[in-house]
């Protein structure tokens, strides 16, 4: 069992890297979809604009294979955005497998932007092999100024003004708008069930 | 809920976390490694690494250690000191650093906040703002790293904050100078100011000496974070006791 870390030249690779390495699960950086051959699933990271990142996918040709693949895939803060249809980032279109639309966090008086720091999963599906052996309740950290809102694909769900899909599922295509892997032990519990889920 | 944030300030110089009074006297108080993974172990929601010496010396952070704790540490983790470049700022998030904050660049060239909002998002982009008391208004200081080397950077605190957030920071930490290091409570007026114009995340820092200084801070000023660095490095408040009191205390933490 091997995870594919795709590289979209996006600057927290090696944060998620890490978060492999200290939990022991096997993966390869692929930068292309040929160095990623031999993975059984896929994690999409993802730091800065969704425009340059599905530019970088499109020329990698990550994004024609992520649109074919059945491999789980998991994608994680940007790199969950870049699962649905279209964000409002830059107007940009994304690849498609989650049905929906990224909009931008409303300035909602009171609330700064963008939404940074820890909140709570306030919403767990019971049935989400992400979310195994994680309570509604538990903070898990997110930085982030667009968002999924609420939806048919919503796993988990957050509060900052809107509610915030906070995880998202469509067939074996997942995705955090938080950071796994700097959310502490219930990060490391998320990335564990991906690398343990059968693939 | 989104929770408060608890961050430990790790000041270091010449490879070692140090801690001085008002910015003089540094004291070595550990190794950085060490430090990361005990915060971070005990509850700490993120951490800050200054290196104070860099920016008056211009010398850069080496992106060593900042891969080191990277690999230690599974919180966020911001870090700063003489980032002057896109390129600099580059090197620390590619080894893993979460955010990277500017200061005295800033206020050499305050154009580098927007290059870096553009490249890397607001997100990632945090502005230190070294602020103290002048003729009975707050002015921003510059190269505070070196008592020898510091000087008022011409622009008033407030203003500088408004101008950094239209650039595209997004987050700012206000460091109030005349509390820095004398545990007497954080500067409170002067966050509520800061806090009426900042439309991003804001931190305190400065004057941290008893745990009701941050409920103080949290309900007062209304800040998104606190941050402090004697207290912790000396043992004086415990993060987990300092988060179960202000749990009690009913302001929103992550236990």
């Amino acid at each position: 069992m091997t995870i594919g870390l795709i590289d979209t030249g996006c600057a927290n690779l090696a944060s998620v890297r890490f978060a492999l390495e200290r939990a022991g699960h096997d993966y390869v950086v692929a930068a292309g979809p040929n160095a990623a051959e031999d993975c059984d699933r896929l994690i999409l990271p993802g730091v800065g604009a969704a425009a340059p990142a599905m530019a970088q996918l499109e020329r990698s040709g990550w994004a024609d294979v992520l649109r074919k693949d059945q491999r789980p895939l998991m994608g994680i803060c940007l790199g969950m955005q870049l699962l649905f249809n279209r964000s409002a980032e830059g107007d940009v279109e994304c690849l498609g497998l989650v049905d929906g639309m990224v909009e931008k966090l409303p300035a909602t008086s009171g609330l700064v932007w963008p939404h940074m720091g820890w909140n709570t999963l306030d919403e767990v599906s019971d049935d989400e092999v992400l979310l195994g052996g994680i309570e509604r309740g538990t903070h898990v950290y997110f930085v982030h100024g667009f968002y999924a809102p609420k939806a048919a694909y919503t796993r988990a769900a957050t509060g900052y003004g809107a509610p915030i899909s906070a995880v998202v599922r469509q067939g074996h295509v997942s995705g955090c708008q938080f950071h796994p892997e700097r959310s502490a032990g219930a990060g490391a519990q998320i990335l564990k069930n991906f690398a343990e889920m059968s693939a | 809920m989104l929770a408060r944030r608890i961050v430990p300030c790790l000041d270091v110089k010449d490879g070692q976390v140090v801690k001085g009074v008002k910015f003089r006297n540094h004291e070595v108080v550990g190794d950085i490694e060490d430090l990361a993974r005990r915060y971070a172990d005990e509850g700490a929601d993120e951490l800050v690494f200054y290196d104070i010496a860099a920016s008056a010396r211009g010398e850069t952070v080496a992106p060593e250690w900042v891969s080191a704790v990277a690999q230690v540490i599974d919180i966020p983790f911001c870090v700063a000191g003489g980032i002057r470049t896109v390129d600099d700022a580059r090197a620390r998030l590619f080894a893993g650093a979460d955010k990277i904050s500017v200061n005295s660049p800033a206020l050499e060239n305050p154009d580098l906040v927007d290059e870096l909002a553009a490249e890397f998002g607001s997100q990632c982009v945090v502005v230190g703002i070294d602020s103290k008391v002048v003729d009975q208004a707050w002015v921003v200081h510059q190269y505070t790293g070196d008592p020898d080397k510091t000087r008022l950077a011409g622009r008033k605190t407030l203003e500088w904050i408004s101008e950094v957030v239209d650039r595209g920071a997004g987050e700012i930490v206000l460091n109030c100078m005349d509390q820095d290091g004398v545990r007497d409570g954080y500067d409170i007026d002067q966050l509520q100011a800061a806090r009426e114009l900042c439309s991003t995340p804001l931190i305190a820092s400065g004057g941290a000496g008893r745990m009701d200084h941050f409920k103080t801070v949290f309900n007062d000023a209304n800040v998104d974070a606190a941050l402090a660095a004697s207290v912790f490095h000396k043992g004086l408040i415990g993060i987990g006791d300092l988060k179960a009191y202000l749990i009690d205390e009913g302001v929103s933490i992550r236990p």
